[in-house]
């Protein structure tokens, strides 16, 4: 039965992690433009995203 | 004017579009509307392009919604306009204003909620699942699992149902009721009687069901959100490309471009052919006006030094100094504003067909509630009982499929039409077209082209029409332009002079008015060849090939058409003719416009209303819904519920079969919803009910609805 235990705190901590990292790319606009992230891989410039 | 020629060829600008800039503590930002970008490569070269000016920290492009996000400090806009445009794009400034919107900051909030309830949903569900796969759990560890379940879904409920119960809080301090209202008190019941439960030892709880609800109708509502944000953002987008930036002559006659709203009265304001008078004036030259978008004339008008130009008017002639009477904001006819608001008032009292189905149904479900709760205790059973069984009936009736009826159907029809040009801008707009029983379409612009077109090419000479269209390719002049598109492709004469309010001389040849080339006749533009022969030529504006087939489908979906025109009466009396229309008024100023409208509301006509022009604009905001095409003047835009991508005038009726249909996708849909939680009743009211059912009479009316909505994308 400990095993129980482990899991439903894991299960608890990965939820809250998923959520904690949803709202974080919420709130840093990753979800504002999905049409040109979708080319913005073809291009060939060095920056790295957000720049 | 030698001096004010020579500024424009050179311009020296002072720019002054500081207006479209924002300013936060350390950083600047300006965001324009970007035309033409639609890859990767334009990406590059705008971003790259635009940083690699002075002052610019970062540009970047949202390829989504053709906005370009420029910050830096002391952005000169100007040049990035500039810049924009020498890389081929067309740009135009965003008002600083209307950049960052309170449904911005809703639809990031939906958007967070869903998250919540989502990740709530799936550990409700495995927590409390799991109770019920294996009955032979001994009591502590189900309690445990219960206790754990209570503490992930009831914070996530509260915070993930905010949209709901403000609504719900909303709709009683206006003392009506919403759906939102069953909805809000059947997630708090739901979170109350399972922790009551739990706190009893009981064998079931519906913290799983209270979540997933929250979910579920959160879907529809963040879909429904973002289709209308989109549309919105489109609609706003034809909106920025249409704003005015104005020349206007400081000391000197020196040039600087400003925005129309800093346009200040006694301001010299600088007009070229083409371009359209930002404020009402004063004309300081000789010119021509184009008044097709102010009164519904499409023949341009000769002006006069010392007359007034209306704003709205386009300057045909030549380039003219105007000196402003009047700021932007009163340049309007009269009254318009007022009209403007009374109108959005009418609409704010439209009652949607949701709400009026909670009108119905809250009452209901309180009472079949309220009996359940009489018939337990009348037949002897404790209270406990009888308020749990009353509770649940509450739970199960929840309007989760009546919450989702609606906007699935929005959603559905909303994309639809996105993706044929049509814009809808509210969210009622699509149930009032539905209802139109009456069109009333301006004629100029609308059922028409909205510019002259050569009429009399077939009494022509022979070669003629060839010659005069050398020279008048040489212009911008409406009657210049409409003359070569009958001659078609050709060459260009060399040598030609413009003559305001003349015409044009090339060599021995002339191209003008009557007087001016010595002729005779009522026409209004002449041609007279080296040898002194005259010849004149007729316009008059043409219908649009796809109006008369409008009118005629509009009949057979049994709704009148109607036309309303500045023009003149014979001139109505043809187009009116060659479109099928019987009933129609001529010389109809804007005030007589909009009182038609009310006049016809009155009358209990359901009116949608199609025009673009200024004069147009107070009907637009009082007719029952309105269409603006996508070439209308910006007040228009904002005045009507929906624009038109281009003028295809067919997407009307689509439009309107769209609606139509939608409607009757969210009549069924409140049927099936009713008709399913209608089976559950029973149980419920038995106290038979046990969260699986609740679960799953839920998830399958949902299921159903959104199938049912699914049903309109196609065909």
């Amino acid at each position: 039965m400990e095993g129980i235990g482990f899991i439903i705190a894991a299960a608890l901590i990965f939820g809250l992690v998923t959520l904690a990292l949803l709202l974080w790319s919420f709130a840093s606009s990753q979800y504002d433009d999905l049409d040109g992230d979708a080319v913005r891989i073809l291009l060939d410039e060095e920056d790295g995203p957000g720049s | 004017m030698g001096a004010l020629t020579l500024s424009l060829a050179q311009p020296k600008h002072a720019d002054d579009l500081s207006r479209h800039v924002r300013r936060d503590a350390d950083c600047e930002r300006f965001e324009v509307a970007v035309t033409g970008a639609r890859c990767a490569g334009c990406i590059a070269k705008i971003e790259k392009g635009v940083t690699a000016l002075p002052g610019i920290a970062s540009a970047r492009l949202n390829l989504s919604t053709g906005k370009l996000l420029v910050q830096g400090q002391d952005i000169a806009p100007q040049a990035v306009l500039r810049r924009l445009h020498d890389l081929g794009y067309q740009a135009r400034p965003f008002e600083a204003a209307e950049t960052l919107t309170a449904e911005d900051a809703e639809g990031r909030f939906l958007l967070r909620c869903l998250a919540v309830s989502g990740l709530g949903t799936v550990l409700a569900m495995g927590l409390t699942d799991a109770v019920w796969y294996s009955s032979d759990m001994a009591p502590t560890l189900r309690q445990t699992f219960f206790w754990l379940a209570a503490g992930v879904t009831v914070p996530a409920t509260l915070y993930a149902g905010q949209p709901f119960f403000r609504s719900a809080l909303k709709g009683l301090k206006a003392r009506s009721a919403n759906m939102d209202l069953p909805i809000s008190l059947a997630v708090l019941l739901a979170l109350g009687l399972s922790l009551y439960q739990v706190a009893h030892q009981a064998a079931h709880t519906y913290f799983d069901a209270a979540v997933m609800l929250v979910f579920l109708l959160l879907v529809g509502r963040y879909l429904d959100y973002r289709l209308r944000d989109k549309a919105r953002g489109a609609a706003r987008h034809l909106l920025a490309l249409q704003s005015l930036l104005v020349r206007r002559l400081g000391p000197q006659d020196m040039v600087e471009t400003v925005s129309a709203r800093d346009i200040a009265v006694g301001d010299r304001v600088l007009v070229a052919g083409g371009e359209r008078v930002p404020v009402n004036g004063v004309l300081e030259g000789e010119t021509d006006l184009d008044v097709s978008l102010v009164t519904g004339e499409v023949l341009p008008q000769a002006a006069s030094q010392g007359m007034t130009a209306m704003a709205g008017s386009i300057v045909s002639g030549a380039p003219v100094v105007i000196r402003a009477t009047a700021r932007v904001e009163d340049s309007l006819v009269a009254d318009l504003a007022r009209l403007l608001e009374a109108g959005q008032q009418s609409r704010n009292q439209y009652v949607r067909l949701a709400d009026r189905a909670a009108r119905l149904y809250v009452p209901a479900v309180f009472i079949l509630s309220a009996l359940v709760l009489g018939g337990w205790l009348a037949a002897g059973a404790s209270l406990s009982v009888a308020v749990t069984s009353a509770i649940t009936v509450l739970i199960i009736t929840c309007p989760c499929a009546l919450g989702l009826a609606v906007p699935a159907v929005q959603v559905v029809a909303t994309g639809r039409l996105f993706r044929r040009g049509v814009f809808v801008k509210s969210g009622d707009a699509l149930e009032r077209l539905a209802e139109v029983d009456m069109a009333v379409l301006d004629k100029t612009g609308t059922l028409t082209l909205g510019m002259p077109v050569l009429r009399n090419a077939d009494d022509l000479p022979p070669g003629l029409l060839d010659r005069a269209a050398r020279i008048a390719r040489a212009s911008s002049h409406p009657y210049a332009k409409a003359l070569a598109a009958a001659a078609g492709p050709g060459p260009v004469a060399q040598g030609v002079t413009e003559i305001a309010g003349q015409g044009l001389s090339c060599g021995d040849e002339r191209l003008g008015n009557a007087a001016w080339i010595g002729a005779q006749g009522d026409s209004p533009l002449w041609y007279r060849d080296a040898d002194g022969a005259a010849q004149g030529f007729d316009f008059s504006d043409v219908i649009r090939p796809a109006a008369p087939a409008l009118i005629a489908a509009m009949k057979t979906r049994d709704i009148r058409a109607e036309m309303l025109t500045g023009d003149r009466a014979d001139i109505a009396a043809r187009i009116a003719g060659e479109a099928g229309i019987s009933s129609w008024q001529s010389g109809v100023t804007p005030q007589q416009k909009a009182a038609r409208m009310e006049a016809l509301r009155a009358a209990g006509r359901k009116v949608l209303m199609v025009g673009d022009g200024i004069n147009d604009a107070a009907a637009l905001a009082l007719a029952h819904v309105s269409i603006a095409p996508g070439n209308a003047t910006d007040i228009s835009q904002r005045a009507a519920d929906m624009v038109l991508r281009g003028d295809d005038l067919s997407a009307i009726i689509e439009a309107v079969d769209v609606a139509r249909r939608a409607r009757r996708l969210v009549l069924e849909n409140f049927v099936l919803a009713v008709a399913y939680n209608l089976t559950a009743i029973p149980l419920a009211a038995l106290g038979m009910v046990t969260p699986l059912v609740a679960a799953a009479t839920m998830a399958g009316s949902s299921l159903l609805v959104t199938l049912n909505a699914l049903r309109l994308a196609r065909g």
